[in-house]
């Protein structure tokens, strides 16, 4: 078994021995369900589509997805088994996969416990379920920057706390990058050129049209390298760690 | 450990050294020491591999080069150069902060060195890392392991990580586990283990792939002295067919486990002996010292012995130590002094010297003349 897949089932397991993997989904679930039906008017829309729920995922996980990845290395460092695993033969890449994996795997579990909403929304209509379907792959690539930006920052400091706040400073900056009340504050400050880049690292910006079932490549690929880009980063805090 | 050569060496001119560490192949010895060496096609890829192998066969197990680390300012490990050869026990000795744990961090690659290098068993630390570490068990300080899992959880996933197979790991984990005597607590969640059985578990962890190098930090700190007995009779075990670098700041351990002992201080090497070498220092060494009924009478006597340097009596118990000058064996004549003086001798004893004391001397110089 590859190290990378080992570790990823170690840490699987470690999430569902303590009681909080089960108390993530059920909040989740609930906070999914809350936030479809009453803020997103599911009935009053009179649509048969999920726009109303993945509209809600960002706001979703902004608050869940720093409390799974708060500990994934934090708590590592200051129980001292960082030194442990980091001494077994594998690379730096490898440790920070497999627990990246785990965690993206999680949020997909947990994303593919709200089927009965899917249900519903087929009992009371006929939607489109392929866009539903790119929906929800949509939101799990998502999901996957998300992990991404909490596995870089909670590699950051030892206190699981610090990693949770920073991790979701940093995911609301992130969601909010292209809204007027961010955008406004930044355009006295940067050139106009600089702020309009900075609009297009928006997370809700290139949620829009997935959520609506559209998926762009560009967008995927946003999804994508950002994740990609926050692990790299966050391997090299690592490496930074060891030579520092 | 014993080691096998290759297979054929050919027609080899030459003779192998007889302390040579590893079984040499029997063709060797057939060779006439004097036979000129005859560079033809198959001698040279011979030699070549001959030479190859007795490299690598002498190379040490554990290697260290100038090894420093630095946090800013601190020099926490400064130009460390130790080796550890075949079938030793070398102890790393020193007060705590002395750099101990922070020069097993890098041979074991979990910090990287400031400048100079580190070996295990050849392979640098630094530019073939899984090698090194694929080749070498080590115990983290404090024995460090998950405890929301159980030890059979735990040891799966060191035999996955460690790459071991479904066989092979089944018969390692069997061994490991009936060995450190962990059938018990199979099932128990390492947290709720008491510490002496949760540094089992670390061993456990450290040999669960059979290293030719173990690394163990303070493998018994903070132990009960039965614990303490438990562990060190399992490391005594394990060295008989590997090489082990133990770090420790107990002193009766060296005896106990050790067969040659590098103190370190502020970072830096400051002896690197064996106990006998270290006990040897001592102004213990070769001391007599005696409990008698009224020995005040023959203080004097004994201090016109000719081989005699000092004498001193402990004021609780009125013992009485008697150094000799250096180079002199005191125990005879001393012996039969009190023997003339007709003193009831209760016990009397030959000083090894007090390993105690060489270390205080050794690592309280430096600071004193920083």
């Amino acid at each position: 078994m590859s190290p990378v897949n080992a570790v990823m089932r170690r840490e699987l397991r470690s999430f569902f021995v303590t009681p909080m993997a089960w108390v993530f989904l059920v909040i989740f679930l609930v906070l999914a369900g809350i936030l479809t039906f009453y803020t997103g008017d599911f009935y009053e829309r009179g649509q048969a589509d999920l726009q109303p729920f993945f509209v809600m995922h960002p706001w979703l996980y902004l608050i869940l997805v720093p409390a799974v990845t708060m500990r994934m290395w934090a708590e590592e460092a200051k129980g001292g088994t960082l030194e442990l695993l980091l001494t077994l033969p594998m690379t730096l890449w490898q440790a920070m996969l497999g627990k990246f994996f785990a965690a993206w795997l999680f949020i997909g579990m947990a994303l593919a416990l709200t089927f009965p909403i899917w249900l519903t929304v087929n009992y009371l209509g006929s939607p489109d379920n392929g866009a539903i379907f790119a929906g929800y792959l949509g939101s799990w690539l998502m999901a996957g920057s998300f992990v991404a930006i909490g596995a870089c920052l909670s590699a950051l400091t030892r206190s699981q706390v610090v990693a949770f706040v920073l991790t979701a400073v940093v995911c609301v900056l992130l969601i909010l990058a292209g809204q007027p009340q961010v955008m406004d504050f930044f355009s006295g400050a940067l050139p106009r050129r600089l702020v309009n880049a900075l609009a297009y690292l928006s997370m809700l910006r290139h949620f829009e049209a997935i959520a609506r079932g559209v998926l762009d490549l560009r967008d995927l690929a946003y999804f994508l390298l950002s994740t990609l880009g926050w692990l790299i980063a966050g391997v090299l805090l690592l490496e930074l760690k060891r030579v520092r | 450990m014993v080691r096998e050569g290759p297979e054929d060496f050919g027609s080899l001119p030459i003779m192998l050294p007889s302390a040579h560490p590893v079984a040499a192949p029997d063709t060797l010895g057939t060779q006439p020491a004097t036979t000129p060496f005859m560079p033809t096609q198959r001698n040279l890829a011979a030699s070549l591999r001959y030479i190859a192998w007795n490299f690598s066969a002498r190379t040490s197990m554990i290697e260290t080069e100038r090894l420093t680390r630095r946090y800013g300012q601190l020099i926490a490990v400064d130009a460390l150069s130790i080796r550890a050869e075949p079938g030793q026990v070398l102890g790393l000795l020193g007060p705590n902060g002395a750099g101990k744990s922070t020069a097993m961090r890098m041979i074991a690659g979990f910090l990287a060195p400031t400048s100079g290098t580190a070996r295990v068993c050849g392979h640098d630390v630094q530019r073939e890392p899984l090698a090194a570490r694929r080749a070498l068990g080590y115990l983290p300080e404090g024995a460090p392991s998950y405890g929301e899992m159980t030890v059979r959880e735990f040891l799966v996933f060191i035999a996955r990580m460690r790459k071991l197979g479904a066989e092979v790991g089944r018969r390692r984990f069997d061994e490991v586990v009936g060995w450190l005597q962990l059938e018990s607590v199979l099932e128990s969640c390492i947290e709720t283990l008491s510490k002496g059985l949760r540094r089992r578990v670390g061993l456990a962890q450290a040999i669960l792939h059979d290293p030719p190098v173990l690394m163990l930090d303070e493998p018994t700190d903070g132990l009960d002295p039965n614990q303490k007995h438990t562990v060190r009779r399992l490391i005594d075990a394990m060295a008989r067919e590997r090489t082990i670098l133990i770090s420790t700041h107990l002193l009766e351990e060296v005896h106990a486990l050790c067969n040659r002992v590098v103190i370190l201080a502020h970072g830096r090497l400051q002896a690197d002996a064996t106990p006998a070498e270290l006990e040897a220092r001592s102004r213990y060494h070769g001391a007599v010292s005696f409990s008698a009924a009224g020995s005040g009478v023959s203080q004097e006597m004994l201090g016109r012995l000719p081989q005699v340097a000092a004498i001193e009596v402990d004021p609780l118990d009125g013992r009485v130590t008697v150094f000799p000058k250096p180079g002199a064996r005191i125990l005879e004549p001393v012996e039969q002094l009190l023997r003339e003086q007709g003193l009831e001798v209760s016990e009397i004893q030959l000083e090894r010297g007090r390993l105690d004391e060489v270390f205080r001397q050794i690592t309280t110089v430096q600071e004193r003349a920083p």
